[in-house]
């Protein structure tokens, strides 16, 4: 664990371990040595800073720079959940026909709740975590389900007549979605340097400009209402229901909001967990 | 040979179907080309950039049937932008104009609008068969035209198309008077369908032998529809729930038990468990079952469904069946051919996820195991090999680690040596995907192994140019290389230029190739369209900095030149 994560008052460290543990995916269960093994509860709403949902993801705990630092680093001695919050990222990985991964989205929401014991499991433990996993994962459902056939949005970008798309059900928090923008529109070349080996966390887990206002872009969202709202104001799954298509502003033209992203990041900052 | 009368050599020529001995035979004498040329009943054609609709009339005036493939496979994953290209409007009308008697046509990865299907469905009066995979930009609307206008329409099969619904009642645009329907696989449409007009068509097609339907087909009318059709070969169920004490749930069992043809199982696409009972009798007889869209259907009731299923050849499944759901199948099907696994959430978290477990399972279970795709969280070298050794023949092996760059968790070491394996043991190997952490040395067993090899797909491997170069020297039945986010660059594309003619297709994205190394190749190679997608406008500086990497390179042989379609992102080099 990182001298950062260390620097929060314990209660926290495990408040986010748990977070991890449980977002951090079924590939953990097959791996030795998950650190959090031991931590066995269904998460519940005061595991979670008021006004996030919950979401598959380990950083769905927030999308606020200093807490997602923290939890980032302390991923990553989690063989499992570094490896599979890694794999959301990349474009076109894992290489599976578009139309069967809007499938699978969209069949989320019809899947059954009461789940069978899962075949695969060969422990309580196993067993346990795959609940919470579901559980932990419902919220997103729901977003999903409300939204109906989200999958890839547009994404703009002012300068360039040429659009994007991106695959928001691969993202369960803003941080992954501004990197991958950022990954799509400001750095051409993806070297693969930036894939480790399993267990190391090489991955750059630079706050993303985008979001932290540092760039001369701001990333904006136009809504079910037409109108277009600045990225990262509401939780990720509100924002799931409610986003049409995504535009990268140059911060000139976004009117002031810029200094307002920059003043939210550092009271953010100051805010102990 | 020269006083055979015509008759008799395309009689004989009859009884090659195959497109190769076809063209082998062409090639023979000037009067074997001749009779081969207005014999030629079915032509494809694997990239419709390779020839115009207008030469492949000339060279085959009589043909019947075509098959047309588009965007490179990649396409698939998203790395292709909206509106590279690969429209078969022309093509429909160079046949129409030409007179041509179109009776099949088979679509894969291409823009098909609204206005082709109509033109199609409009210029030709016998034709038979439409097949569209994977492609887009068409609407309910098309497929009315098709219903309306083909009057003999056999065969209309959609599968994993984006289709946009315009709420039309398409189906009921068959008339009354169809009653030719062999085929109809509409699972991929997201829309619904009339269930009067559908039952009725079913009715009156009795030589219906597949049907898949989609999720706004509901159990009760399945029930109605396979009353009517106890001659189905191939079933797609669209919605599958109900209340299993129910007397439409009673009827429905006793309508499948008269279904004694049904080999084929798929679909399944919303589902309630306690309903599958019912289908077990099915079961028996399957030796297709295609699970892959019905994530409904895990746990124990997976597992007692495919207990049933003992005659399966061919599997698609989700990876919630598990390791010990994979050891199932194994001691259950014997017979099985082609196993796909594929991932039941994508996003770092799954039910169940499936490992080298389940996979060497299958292979000691299953020696007749020729094709493959998995998706994993893991894989081994021990697993490989043991796999290769269980089973010599793979045609197709496609292993697919959600981590793409993840060694062997047990010895951390990369997977080359599992991957050798696999390519030293199954000598007819013809397609290969790799993942995990690989280094050039596998490479190396490829190009020494893997004499029969047309197809690769590589991903996030190999440390040098010797890696590329490997497989371009030895594999020399190569056909289509797609490589991503690997470090191969100029050196190995340049190094062996002749080979590309050879080839269908090269495609490399995120590798260290730069425009300068493309402007060499396309200016030693004319025959070659050497096609750049510049995205992001970073070649925009003019002239634009030859040292510049590029970012997705697609380079394939032709006869015609650089098309002409090409949108503003796209140049040709």
């Amino acid at each position: 664990m990182s001298s950062e994560a260390s620097s929060y008052p314990k209660e926290a460290e495990l408040e986010l371990g748990l977070g991890l543990s449980l977002g951090g995916g079924s590939g953990s269960v097959k791996s030795k040595g998950c650190p959090w093994g031991e931590y066995d509860r269904i998460m519940t709403a005061k595991d979670f800073p008021a006004g996030f949902s919950r979401g598959a993801n380990a950083s769905a705990v927030g999308a606020v720079s200093g807490t997602k630092r923290a939890a980032e680093s302390a991923a990553s001695p989690e063989v499992g959940s570094a490896s599979s919050s890694g794999v959301s990222q990349v474009v076109g990985w894992p290489p599976i026909r578009a139309y069967r991964m809007n499938s699978l989205v969209n069949q989320a929401k019809t899947t059954n709740a009461e789940e069978d014991k899962v075949i695969g499991g060969n422990d309580k433990n196993n067993d346990t975590l795959h609940k919470k996993v579901n559980h932990g994962k419902g919220k997103t459902d729901t977003a999903v389900k409300e939204k109906g056939h989200l999958g890839f949005v547009k994404v703009n970008m002012d300068g360039l007549p040429i659009g994007r798309k991106v695959d928001l059900n691969a993202h369960a928090c803003y941080e992954t979605l501004a990197q991958t923008l950022e990954e799509m529109f400001f750095r051409p070349t993806t070297t693969i340097s930036s894939f480790g080996s399993s267990g190391e966390k090489e991955r750059a887990t630079q706050p993303s400009k985008l979001l932290d206002g540092s760039s001369e872009f701001v990333l904006t969202y136009e809504d079910k209402d037409g109108d277009w709202m600045l990225v990262g104001d509401v939780p990720w799954g509100m924002f799931l229901t409610t986003v049409k298509r995504l535009r990268i502003m140059r911060t000139s033209e976004a009117n002031g909001l810029a200094p307002r992203f920059q003043e939210r990041n550092e009271r953010h900052k100051s805010k102990p967990i | 040979m020269n006083y055979f009368p015509e008759e008799v050599l395309e009689h004989v020529f009859d009884f090659l179907t195959s497109h190769r001995d076809r063209n082998a035979v062409s090639l023979v004498c000037k009067s074997w080309y001749m009779v081969e040329k207005f014999s030629r009943d079915s032509v494809f054609i694997g990239n419709c950039y390779a020839i115009s609709p207008e030469r492949l009339i000339e060279r085959f005036p009589r043909f019947r049937s075509l098959t047309l493939k588009g965007k490179p496979h990649f396409a698939d994953f998203n790395l292709v932008p909206n509106d590279w290209g690969g429209f078969v409007y022309p093509w429909i009308e160079a046949m129409a104009i030409s007179g041509v008697n179109l009776e099949e046509l088979k679509l894969k990865r291409m823009v098909v609008s609204d206005e082709s299907l109509d033109l199609l469905s409009r210029s030709f009066v016998n034709f038979k068969s439409l097949i569209l995979v994977s492609c887009e930009g068409f609407t309910t609307d098309g497929l009315a035209a098709i219903a309306s206008n083909c009057r003999f329409l056999r065969e209309l099969d959609l599968q994993e198309n984006e289709v946009e619904d315009h709420k039309g009642q398409w189906l009921s645009c068959f008339p009354d008077s169809c009653t030719s329907l062999v085929s109809l696989n509409f699972a991929c449409l997201k829309g619904e369908v009339n269930l009067a007009s559908l039952e009725r068509l079913v009715a009156r097609c009795c030589n219906l032998k597949s049907l898949s339907l989609n999720h706004g087909v509901p159990l009760d009318a399945l029930q109605k529809i396979l009353v009517q059709a106890p001659q189905l070969v191939d079933l797609g169920i669209g919605s599958y729930v109900h209340d299993p004490d129910s007397e439409t749930y009673h009827k429905l069992k006793c309508a499948i038990q008269k279904c004694t043809s049904i080999r084929s199982l798929s679909g399944f696409l919303d589902v309630a468990p306690p309903c599958l009972p019912a289908v077990y009798q099915i079961c028996l007889n399957v030796t297709s079952l295609n699970l892959s869209y019905a994530p409904g259907i895990h746990g124990t009731e997976l597992i007692k469904l495919i207990q049933h299923c003992r005659k399966l050849q061919r599997l698609w499944i989700l990876d919630c069946i598990g390791d010990k759901g994979l050891g199932v199948v194994a001691s259950t099907c014997k017979e099985l051919q082609e196993l796909r696994v594929f991932p039941s959430y994508v996003f770092g978290v799954g039910r169940a996820a499936v490992t080298e477990e389940g996979l060497v399972a299958i292979s000691a279970g299953c020696p007749k195991l020729h094709s493959l795709l998995y998706f994993c969280h893991q894989m081994t070298n021990a697993a490989l090999i043991a796999v290769a050794k269980n089973c010599p023949n793979f045609y197709r092996f496609r292993l697919c680690i959600l981590d793409p760059t993840k060694p062997d968790p047990v010895t951390m070491e990369p997977l080359d040596e599992g991957f050798g394996a696999i390519v030293q043991s199954s000598k007819s190997l013809r397609r290969l995907s790799l993942s995990g952490l690989l280094t050039d040395r596998v490479f190396l067993y490829i190009g020494m192994y893997a004499e029969q090899l047309e197809m690769l797909s590589i991903a996030f491997a190999g440390d040098s140019d010797k890696g590329m170069l490997y497989v371009l020297n030895g594999c020399k039945k190569l056909k289509k290389l797609e490589i991503r986010d690997s470090p191969f660059g100029n050196g190995a594309l340049l190094t062996d230029v002749g080979k590309y003619e050879a080839m269908r297709s090269l495609w490399m994205s995120s590798c260290e190739v730069t425009l300068e190394g493309c402007k060499t190749l396309a200016k030693k190679m004319p025959r070659l369209n050497v096609e750049i997608i510049n995205e992001k406008q970073q070649l925009e500086a003019s002239p634009p900095d030859d040292r510049q990497k590029v970012e997705k390179m697609y380079l394939y042989r032709t006869l015609v030149g650089p098309r002409r379609d090409a949108p503003d992102f796209v140049w040709t080099l």
